[in-house]
């Protein structure tokens, strides 16, 4: 079973710091609205009566699930052709919902799509937790070396070497059940047989699609032995979606029996005798399919440089109109939420009686102190458990915005303890309560003081937004991964979507520094008193 | 008539240090009271005090008609409601001035009417205004802290005290912190409003002033009020030995 890629970003955390005043965040919501209307604009025409929903992850790679090489914002795997057939079968469209690969089941069991499919192994541990319809693949493991490689040509032949596989995959389990051997985990295929290639692997075990289109098309490597055990996919269905199962069964066996899932997979060049008996058919496994050939064609070819340029032109669509601006909307909606949450947090941990400081306090310790990846699937995949169901966007908005919140307070703490006590006791000698004191005098000052660490907080979290497509948003990191796997390319991808990071943290840097420039009392010019900036400025009594 | 100010019995501890040990004194209408002392007196504590920035131990203050007293059985909300109307009565200002540095000088004079007594930007500014100009910063209303010098600093803070029209003003210190070029202009202010009829508090150790313009002179060490007379009579006959050495320092 493949495993995916999901290497999740640190979250790396520097100060921290809170920002602004009303008007800037107003300026922020407004950008982020518009971004989520454009977003749902982007989506609207994709909603129709009833669809057949279903999970998987694009960033598997082929022949699964993969961004279209010659069009990257469109998905295509053979499993995208079986979810179609199937949906015609059953006068429904067919719906991809992108799904990290780990959490495709807890994405089901959630309700974020109604099957699951993704090479998804039946195992007597996943039917505890859900259905599966009848295998519509079966294969086994691949052993694959390197050319001129003849010593290894079983399990039992590794004793000594190393062998390579993806990370808690059924391959990683027969290596360790045959031991004797030294075994390095992967999250990418990619990367296990590039490490097989220059030597440092003496074999690689994985799925045989994945070895067919990864190992088969590079002239260093060839398989070696037969296929070893034997897994079949299933599609999950909930436990309680009996019909669901039903229909998605009688849907399988009516394209077993006309033969459109045989085409389906001879066109991707993954028919097998082992699917061939599971259908209880005579034919084995004919011509390579055609879209097998343009994959790896795609992959192996050595591109002039205008190909390339080509290539990185076309990168830009799905970074550029899917990642980029969910990025910014998850960022900035996220970064409000911290910044107000935190104020609050800061002024109760300051100002409060006892037990409420007490709160405010162990909740700064516990969001600052427990990983945001945890926290970001307790909210996504724990909270429903309760009752409450959050769309991933929210989820992931609430999850950044709770945990830089803890920071931000911090950041408010320090600011409104650097406000000197006769500050305070002026505004009380004015008659002001304690609040009017703070809304007035302390606050406004500590925001000043705090635009620079928090300016860091906003840039950490803009790059530790990378980390919500573990909730099953698409966002700039994850089309990275996507676009990196399907065209083997982490090189060129990686360095435009830092480029694209940095670039989209910029304005943000700059209007930091015009803020905070603008707010300094000590260096500004002289006057018109009419500039409240950012409504700091003393509005009260009208209204 | 009663007077506006009493201060019956107060008495303050840090700890075990007793900082004020049953001070009282009355204040006139339109008086102006010094409250000279060595360094560590009590004179600021007892100044705070007056106003609630510092809670004492025991006694009463009045201004006007409001009284605290410290056992007087309010809840802490009408205690503190208390503590506000009391500060209303009296205008503040510090030896450090502690303007608002992120408002200017007409803001800091308007806002704490339109945040306290709900009065309209349109109804304050032009009282702040006409404050600002008494005190010698009509062409200066616009500035920020930053770009004022000590003395007009502590001119705006004065206007920004009376922008509340208390009943009396307090002074801590108001000119310790400033070059000797510019203490003249505070005492000027002060001049003025002790002219007009304001009733102030001043601590102070500018002597020359306390004694050309004081009605009264209160003179504090170690927590204790130990004379409190007419300027010419604490300047040329005191009766205690500790106000002739505290004077004597300063010849």
């Amino acid at each position: 079973m493949k495993n995916l890629k999901a290497t999740e970003p640190q979250s790396h955390r520097e100060l921290s710091g809170r920002v602004k005043s009303f008007p800037f965040l107003a300026l922020c919501l407004c950008g982020s609205v518009a971004f989520l209307l454009l977003h749902l604009f982007a989506f609207a025409d994709a909603q129709e009566a009833s669809p057949l929903r279903w999970g998987g992850d694009a960033e598997g790679g082929a022949p699964y699930l993969l961004p279209n090489p010659k069009n990257p914002r469109e998905i295509i795997g053979f499993e995208i052709d079986l979810m179609n057939a199937i949906g015609k079968q059953l006068n429904r469209k067919s719906v991809f919902v992108q799904n990290q690969w780990d959490g495709l089941i807890p994405g089901l069991q959630r309700g974020n799509y109604d099957l699951a499919v993704n090479g998804i192994e039946i195992t007597d541990d996943r039917k505890q937790q859900v259905n599966f319809s009848i295998p519509y693949y079966v294969c086994g493991e691949q052993l694959s070396v390197r050319v001129g490689e003849n010593a290894i040509n079983s399990l039992a032949d590794l004793k000594g070497k190393i062998a390579g596989t993806l990370k808690a995959s059924l391959a990683q389990r027969i290596l360790e059940r045959e031991g004797g051997m030294e075994i390095r985990s992967y999250e990418n295929q990619n990367n296990a047989y590039d490490d097989l290639a220059i030597g440092r692997l003496d074999a690689v075990l994985m799925d045989w699609p994945i070895a067919v289109y990864y190992a088969k098309p590079n002239p260093k490597l060839k398989f070696t032995g037969p296929s070893i055990e034997r897994m079949e996919y299933g599609i999950a269905v909930r436990k309680e979606d009996a019909e669901l199962l039903k229909q998605v069964n009688d849907a399988l066996l009516a394209l077993v029996k006309s033969g459109e899932l045989r085409r389906i997979y001879e066109k991707w060049g993954i028919w097998n005798a082992e699917t061939d008996q599971l259908f209880a058919k005579f034919s084995s496994a004919s011509q390579p399919g055609q879209v097998y050939e343009e994959f790896t064609q795609n992959i192996t070819k050595k591109l002039t440089w205008r190909e390339r340029l080509e290539r990185y032109k076309s990168y830009l669509p799905p970074l550029l109109l899917i990642g980029a601006p969910m990025t910014l909307l998850i960022s900035i909606l996220g970064m409000a939420v911290a910044i107000v949450i935190g104020l609050m947090v800061a002024l109760i941990y300051l100002y409060a009686p006892q037990p409420l400081s007490w709160l405010a306090r162990a909740y700064v310790e516990l969001f600052r102190g427990t990983p945001l990846l945890i926290q970001l699937y307790l909210i996504f995949y724990g909270l429903p458990n309760i009752g409450i169901r959050l769309s991933p966007l929210v989820a992931a908005v609430v999850g950044l915005g709770l945990n830089y919140a803890a920071y931000e307070a911090e950041n408010y703490r320090a600011g409104i303890e650097a406000i000197p006590r006769g500050q305070m006791e002026a505004a009380l000698s004015l008659g002001m309560t304690r609040a009017q004191s703070l809304r007035y005098v302390i606050v406004p000052q500590a925001m000043r003081l705090v635009i620079p660490p928090v300016t860091n907080d906003f840039i950490a979290l803009f790059k530790d937004s990378s980390i919500v497509s573990v909730i099953t948003m698409v966002e700039l990191t994850k089309v990275y991964g996507q676009l990196a796997s399907t065209y083997y390319d982490y090189i060129g991808v990686g360095v435009m979507t830092a480029a694209i990071y940095f670039l989209m943290g910029l304005p943000f840097v700059r209007l930091a520094r015009w803020a905070e420039k603008r707010l300094a009392t000590d260096q500004r010019v002289a006057v018109t008193a009419k500039k409240r900036w950012l409504g700091v400025g003393a509005k009260p009594a009208e209204g | 008539m009663s007077a506006l100010i009493s201060v019956d019995n107060l008495r303050k501890n840090y700890g075990a240090v007793t900082a004020l040990c049953g001070i009282s004194f009355d204040v006139e209408v339109s008086e102006l009271t010094a409250i000279i002392g060595p360094s560590g007196c009590g004179k600021s504590t007892l100044l705070r005090c007056l106003n609630g920035l510092e809670l004492f131990d025991g006694g009463s203050v009045r201004i006007g008609e409001i009284t605290l007293d410290r056992n007087n059985g309010l809840s802490p909300r009408d205690f503190n409601a208390r503590l506000r109307q009391l500060r209303e009565e009296a205008g503040m200002v510090f030896q450090s001035f502690n303007l608002f540095p992120h408002l200017t000088a007409l803001e800091n004079a308007t806002l704490a009417p339109m945040v306290v007594k709900k009065i309209d930007r349109k109804a304050a500014e032009p009282k702040a205004r006409e404050l600002l100009k008494k005190v010698g910063l009509g062409d200066r209303m616009d500035y920020y802290p930053s770009q004022l010098s000590g003395g007009q600093q502590q001119r705006a803070a004065i206007a920004r005290a009376l922008a509340m029209e208390p009943k009396v003003m307090l002074y801590d210190e108001p000119t310790s912190a400033l070059d000797p070029s510019l203490v003249g202009e505070v005492l000027s202010i002060m001049r003025k409003l002790d002219d007009e009829g304001m009733t102030q508090i001043v601590v102070t150790h500018e002597m020359r002033f306390a004694r050309e313009v004081a009605d009264k002179i209160l003179v504090l060490s170690d927590g204790e009020l130990i004379e409190s007379d007419s300027p010419d009579v604490i300047f040329t006959s005191p009766r205690d030995e500790r106000t002739r050495n505290f004077l004597r320092s300063f010849l």
